[in-house]
């Protein structure tokens, strides 16, 4: 599904990585895994086509069979989760919006406010709509940065199941523990 | 049509964003009707009309610079640019949106200026309106693409005057003189470009 | 030519048409019946701005190829070629600014029209700079300067005709539909001033890009090594 030779990413003078080497078939789960800053959330920006690498090949599947969950949730503060769903529901052209978008929300138990404005939720709250905005289009391709960071302990158990389904999936943390036997590929940023 | 959908949906939100957090629309309001009031003072006793409507357009370019330096403040404070850049939709109709609820914020915070400008000042005709109606589309415009560049940097807000008043110095000259076939002109040019454009200001690839 | 050849070669050029200019202007052409010797820096002011516009427009035509090619070197070139815009478009105010005093005794005047239009034109272009200095290096940094550098020069004949409809009529008319409104050996003084301009600014064109390229060698070095 993802393959990369001699990828770089540099901006201007400063080198973020370089000599990244992946091959990543359907269903499997690469680890990316370093300390903070050390050029993870730059590579998965790069695979999910957000940013340019500076050298090398990278093939990646269509972008609208990508989901990507960045450092912050990525959803409106003043509009409801409601609004928020229907509006990538509508960009990202997913069929049998309403439905798909209640059937999330009750998933990750945002069901009974999901006509409040994102800014009453709290951080575990916000991190489960962004999980409901990434998963709305059903993509084949989940790349999660440091998907666990503002989850609460429902959420991170909510997390655990999506990550068991059947998907190919990035993940960069810094915490591996929690997903590491899952993890068919790793990669190590110093 | 797909892009009217993307359109309507992101223009809907847009709209939706400002009348919840009721920034933007009061302080330009409240912005131009004080511009107007500084103006009247710094005008000398017996300047003709003329100098009174180049104050005018004066106020209403600073009011809508105001107002653009908001417009994607959301975007940027929630980081939703990955989020819009990765969807399916033609990323000019993020710009488009953008921009048709830039135009209808400059609308209204005009439907309060011009009464104003009369009151205070003399009395407006039709062409100015027109002029007025010609301009806002082009400041739309070609603000919406620079806010999006200003955004992105560390300068931000500093950034987009610097960017925006060299481009806004033709609509003044052609709302100060009437010169309504110009404002067209100017506004088929840049919508164009602008529309052309965008994609490669908001996303990398 | 070869690469190494090219640069001495085209400083040379410049070296010589500047000279042969700078005589042309001083012992060749003739003194105007109306202005006097002070005129002659016309010889230098106008071909200074179409230079300038040259300047503008080939940056423009490079950041055109980058957004085509998204090759870094195309970003480089433009940001170069509108550099050198700026100064020239500065010497442009500056000549321009003498010549309205020697002919008319006023440093700046805010009816000159063109001198008001250039001065539009380089607020728009230093804000480019303060543009690139405010976002990080990187292909995003390139993407909105190429626009930025179109919708520059976009603006040049917007504004332009925005200056000719508030227009007054100071400014000497230059060149109008009948062709240049000058005698034949002024025309041809200021012709070889127009080469002589072109070719300095291909010059330090080249001369900056070198350096620019050597930077670039220096950074893949660094990284092979490291």
């Amino acid at each position: 599904m993802i393959a990369a030779r001699g990828l770089a990413k540099r901006f201007g003078d400063r080198r973020v990585f370089r000599d990244v080497e992946l091959a990543l078939g359907d269903g499997e789960f690469l680890l990316v895994t370093g300390p903070n800053g050390s050029g993870k959330t730059t590579l998965l920006r790069v695979l999910a086509g957000l940013a340019a690498p500076s050298a090398g090949a990278l093939e990646l599947p269509a972008r609208h069979t990508i989901g990507y969950l960045g450092h912050s949730p990525q959803v409106y503060r003043e509009l409801t989760a409601l609004e928020n769903l229907t509006l990538f529901g509508r960009l990202y052209r997913v069929p049998e919006r309403a439905e798909r978008v209640g059937m999330l929300l009750e998933r990750f138990g945002l069901w009974e406010v999901r006509h409040e404005r994102v800014s009453t939720f709290s951080r575990g709250m916000r991190q489960r709509l962004g999980l409901c905005r990434v998963l709305l289009h059903e993509p084949s391709l989940l790349l999660l940065d440091e998907p666990y960071n503002a989850l609460d302990a429902q959420g991170a158990e909510l997390l655990d199941g999506i990550l068991d389904e059947p998907r190919t999936l990035v993940v960069a943390t810094h915490e591996p523990q929690r997903v590491e036997h899952r993890a068919t590929q790793r990669l190590a940023f110093a | 049509m797909s892009y009217v959908a993307d359109v309507g949906a992101l223009a809907r939100k847009d709209l939706l964003l400002e009348l919840r957090a009721k920034e933007t629309l009061p302080s330009m309001l409240l912005f131009v009707v004080a511009a107007l009031a500084i103006f009247h003072f710094a005008l000398p006793r017996g300047a003709g009309d003329t100098a009174a409507l180049g104050l005018l357009w004066s106020a209403l370019i600073f009011t809508a610079l105001l107002g653009l330096t908001r417009a994607f403040v959301a975007e940027r404070e929630q980081s939703m640019f990955d989020a819009l850049v990765l969807a399916p939709c033609d990323r000019s109709a993020i710009w488009l949106a953008k921009a048709l609820a830039v135009l209808a914020f400059l609308a209204a915070a005009e439907v309060v200026a011009l009464p104003a400008f009369a009151a205070f000042f003399s009395g407006i005709g039709g062409r100015t309106i027109a002029a007025v109606a010609l301009a806002d589309v082009g400041i739309a415009a070609v603000g919406t693409l620079f806010g999006a560049m200003a955004v992105a940097g560390r300068a931000r807000e500093l950034l987009l005057p610097l960017l925006f008043l060299p481009m806004a110095i033709p609509i003044v000259v052609g709302g100060v003189g009437g010169y309504l076939w110009f404002l067209v002109l100017y506004d088929a040019i840049f919508v164009i470009l602008a529309w052309a454009t965008f994609e490669y200001v908001v996303a990398e690839i | 030519m070869t690469p190494r050849l090219k640069l001495p070669v085209l400083a040379a050029c410049s070296t010589g048409l500047l000279g042969l200019a700078l005589a042309l202007v001083f012992f060749y052409a003739p003194t105007d019946a109306d202005q006097g010797f002070s005129q002659r820096i016309f010889y230098f002011h106008v071909p200074i701005a179409l230079t300038s516009y040259a300047c503008f427009g080939w940056g423009a035509w490079k950041a055109l190829r980058y957004l085509r090619t998204r090759d870094e070197r195309a970003d480089t070139e433009s940001y170069v070629a509108i550099h050198q815009g700026v100064m020239f478009g500065a010497l442009t105010l500056v000549t321009g600014s003498i010549w309205a005093k020697a002919s008319w005794g006023v440093w700046w005047s805010w009816s000159e029209n063109q001198l008001v239009l250039f001065l539009v034109l380089f607020l728009f272009y230093c804000a480019y700079f303060m543009l690139r200095f405010s976002v990080e290096p990187g292909s995003a940094r390139a993407n909105m300067s190429a626009v930025y550098a179109l919708f520059g020069v976009v603006l040049i004949p917007v504004s332009f005709l925005a200056i000719r409809l508030s227009q007054k009529f100071i400014h000497p008319v230059v060149f109008n539909s009948h062709g240049p409104q000058m005698a034949g050996s002024q025309f041809l003084t200021f012709c070889v001033a127009l080469a002589a301009v072109l070719a300095l600014f291909a010059t330090l064109y080249q001369v900056e890009l070198a350096g620019k390229r050597i930077d670039a060698h220096l950074r893949e070095l660094r990284e092979l090594l490291t």
